[in-house]
C-alpha cells in the first residue's frame, strides 16, 4: 500500500492504494465515485472513460499510481461546481443527453458524455463524422447511437447560441433536438 | 470484474534508473508503457511479474523530432494519437500516421504508445482469454499447455503479430534503438521479428526500446495503410497491410513494397512487389495491371491462420483486395483504407 495524492474533479484526494489497483477501482471502491462504470474491465467498452488532463482514457487500464500529478475528471465532476444557486447547473452535454433521450439503461452514458466533452474541449464545431470518431471507443448496447449523436449535435448548437447550460435538468426545457429527434 | 495480480510498481524518472531497476530485477520485472496491452494480459493471468517498471515518468521519452538529415526520431512513450495527428509524420511517413490512427479507439490511442505498439505481445483467440476460459480448454503451448489449437499437432506457437504500426514501420525502413545497462544497439525493424509466437522478437526481454528512427524518405515516397476489422473502431486487425511506392522524377514507380500483419507470429513483407510495379506510371492501365499482379503475389505469400477472430479463409480472400486498394491509395496520396 502507498498513499497517493490525487486530483479528482478539482479536489485534492488522498487515498491508500496497492500498486496493482486500477484508477477505476480506486474511484469506485475507495472514493465512492461510482459514476465511472466497470463494464468489461479490459478496454473494450469505454464505460470507465475518465478525462486525464482533459483527454479521454480508460480508467480500467490505468494504474491508480499513474494518475498522480494529473487532473482527473470523472462524470461526477462534469457539471460545473455549484455556485450557491439552488438550481443545479449541468454541463451542456448532460442537458442535451437528457433532452434527446440519449440513453436507455444509461450504463454507457458517463463514458459517452466524457468522450463528448473531450471532443468539445478541442473542437467547438465538430462534424457528424468527427462526433462518430470521438465516440467510437464507447459502446452502447441499447440506443443504436442515433440519439447520442443527436445529443452531441444539440449541445454543440446550444453552446454556439450561448445557452448550453441554461436548461434545467428535468428534460422538459423546451428545446427540441435537431433532425426531429424526440425529447425525453 | 477482472482483478490485476499483485505486483510492485516503480516509476523511475530517468532512463538510467529504469535500466538499473531492470538489471537488478534479473528477469522478474516487466516494462509498462501505456499499459493497454500489458494490463489486460495481466488481468487474464498471462504473466505474473513481481515488478512493473513504468516508463511514464522518464524524461525525454515523449516526442517526435526531425533530425538534420530529415529522419524522424520518435520517443517510445509518444502516444499513438500524437503520432497519428502529427503533421510531420503525416507528411513524411503517411503509412505510420494512418496505421496509428486506426489502432483501437480514441481512449486507447491517448494511452497507448508507439513503443508499446512495436513491442506488443502476439495475440490468439485461444490465448487472450481469462484463466477460467483457458483452463476449461486445457491451455496451449504459449501458456501452461502442450498443444496448439490453431495448428493441430503443431509444435510451435503461431499466435499473430497484431500491431498495426509494425508493417508501416517496415515499409519505412525504421530502425529501433534497444538499451540495457551499459549496452546499446540499433536494429532494423525488419530484423526484429522471429517466427515464434511465444516471443516473436529478436531482442531480450530485459532490453528497453528507447527510440524509433524513421530515415528520411525519397521525395517520391508514397505510403498508405489498409486495415480489415469487424467494426470500424476498437478491434485489433483481422489483417493489416502497409504499402510503399517510391516514384521517380517522371512519376513512374522506382521501388515498391508491401508488408502485412495479423497473419502468423511475424509481420511479413511480400517478395517481388517492386519487380512487378517498377517502371509503371500510376493512373495508367499498365499500373493497374501491375497492382493486380502485386495483389496476387500478396495472395500467394500472406497466409492468415485461425489464430485471431474472423475465419482464415475470409481473411486470406481479403488479402488481394486490401493489397490492391492500399497500393492504389498510396499512389494517389490517399488512405487509410477500410474495406468494409
Ligand atoms: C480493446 C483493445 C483494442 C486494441 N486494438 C488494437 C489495434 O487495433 N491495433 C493494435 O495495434 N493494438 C491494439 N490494442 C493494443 C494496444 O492498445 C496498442 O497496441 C498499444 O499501442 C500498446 O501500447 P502501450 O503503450 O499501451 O503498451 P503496453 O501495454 O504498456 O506494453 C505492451 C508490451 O510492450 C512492452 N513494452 C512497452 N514499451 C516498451 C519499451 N519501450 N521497451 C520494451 N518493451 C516495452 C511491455 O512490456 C508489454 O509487453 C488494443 C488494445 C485493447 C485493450
Ligand atoms: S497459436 Fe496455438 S500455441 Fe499459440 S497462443 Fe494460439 S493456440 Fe496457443
Ligand atoms: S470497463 Fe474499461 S473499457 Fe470497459
Ligand atoms: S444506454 Fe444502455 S448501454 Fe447505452
Amino acid at each position: 500500500m502507498r498513499v497517493l495524492q490525487l486530483e479528482i474533479n478539482g479536489d485534492a484526494r488522498e487515498v491508500a492504494a496497492h500498486d496493482h489497483w486500477t484508477l477505476l477501482e480506486v474511484l469506485r471502491y475507495s472514493l465512492g465515485l461510482v459514476g465511472s462504470k466497470q463494464g468489461c474491465d479490459k478496454g473494450d467498452c469505454g464505460s470507465c472513460t475518465v478525462l486525464f488532463d482533459g483527454k479521454p482514457v480508460l480508467s480500467c487500464l490505468t494504474l491508480a499510481a499513474s494518475a498522480v500529478g494529473h487532473q482527473v475528471t470523472t462524470i461526477e465532476g462534469l457539471a460545473p461546481k455549484p455556485t450557491g444557486t439552488l438550481q443545479p447547473v449541468l454541463d451542456p452535454v448532460q442537458v442535451a443527453f437528457n433532452d434527446c433521450g440519449a440513453l436507455q439503461c444509461g450504463f454507457c452514458q458517463p463514458g459517452m458524455m466524457l468522450s463528448a466533452r473531450a471532443l468539445l474541449n478541442t473542437n467547438a464545431e465538430p462534424s457528424r463524422e468527427e462526433i462518430h470518431q470521438a465516440l467510437s471507443g464507447n459502446l452502447c448496447r441499447c440506443t443504436g447511437y442515433t440519439q447520442i449523436v443527436q445529443a452531441v449535435e444539440t449541445a454543440v448548437a446550444r453552446i454556439a447560441q450561448g445557452d448550453g447550460a441554461s436548461a434545467s435538468n428535468d428534460g422538459a426545457a423546451g428545446h427540441s433536438p435537431p433532425d426531429g429527434g424526440v425529447p425525453a | 470484474m477482472l482483478r490485476l495480480p499483485s505486483f510492485q510498481l516503480e516509476e523511475p524518472k530517468s532512463l538510467y534508473a529504469a535500466l538499473v531497476l531492470l538489471a537488478e530485477a534479473k528477469g522478474e520485472a516487466m516494462v509498462i508503457a501505456g499499459g493497454t496491452d500489458l494490463l489486460p494480459n495481466l488481468k487474464h493471468g498471462l504473466f505474473a511479474p513481481k515488478l512493473l517498471v513504468s516508463l511514464a515518468r522518464i524524461e525525454g521519452f515523449v516526442g517526435i523530432e526531425e533530425e538534420p538529415d530529415g529522419a524522424l526520431l520518435v520517443g517510445p512513450m509518444t502516444p499513438l494519437a500524437r503520432v497519428a495527428e502529427s503533421e510531420l509524420v503525416q507528411a513524411k511517413a503517411p503509412a505510420l500516421a494512418q496505421a496509428a490512427s486506426l489502432v483501437a479507439g480514441p481512449q486507447l490511442r491517448t494511452q497507448g504508445t508507439l513503443g508499446g505498439n512495436v513491442m506488443l505481445d502476439t495475440r490468439c483467440q485461444w490465448y487472450n482469454q481469462t484463466h477460467f476460459w483457458r483452463q476449461s480448454l486445457g491451455y496451449c503451448l504459449k501458456k501452461d499447455g502442450t498443444a496448439c489449437h490453431v495448428v493441430q499437432g503443431g509444435k510451435k506457437c503461431v499466435a499473430a503479430a497484431s500491431n498495426d504500426t509494425a508493417p508501416a514501420l517496415m515499409t519505412l525502413g525504421a530502425t529501433l534503438r534497444f538499451e540495457r545497462l551499459n549496452e546499446k544497439r540499433e536494429l532494423p525493424i525488419k530484423s526484429l521479428w522471429s517466427p515464434d509466437g511465444i516471443w516473436n522478437k529478436r531482442c531480450d526481454k530485459d532490453e528497453l526500446l528507447t527510440a524509433i528512427r524513421i530515415p528520411a524518405q525519397d521525395p517520391g515516397h508514397r505510403g498508405a495503410y489498409g486495415k480489415l476489422r469487424t467494426r470500424e473502431s476498437i478491434d485489433f486487425p483481422l489483417l493489416g497491410l502497409a504499402a510503399r511506392l517510391t516514384l521517380d522524377h517522371e512519376g513512374r514507380v522506382q521501388d515498391a513494397e508491401i508488408s502485412g500483419v495479423a497473419l502468423a507470429a511475424r509481420p511479413s513483407p511480400v517478395r517481388g512487389v517492386a519487380d512487378v510495379l517498377r517502371g509503371t506510371l500510376p493512373g495508367t492501365a499498365e499500373f493497374d495491371e501491375a497492382v493486380e499482379a502485386a495483389a496476387q503475389l500478396a495472395y500467394k505469400q500472406l497466409r492468415p491462420l485461425d489464430n485471431v477472430p474472423g475465419s482464415a479463409w475470409y481473411r486470406r480472400e481479403m488479402v488481394p483486395v486490401l493489397a490492391r486498394r492500399t497500393l492504389q491509395a498510396a499512389a494517389k496520396g490517399e488512405g487509410p483504407v477500410h474495406p468494409l
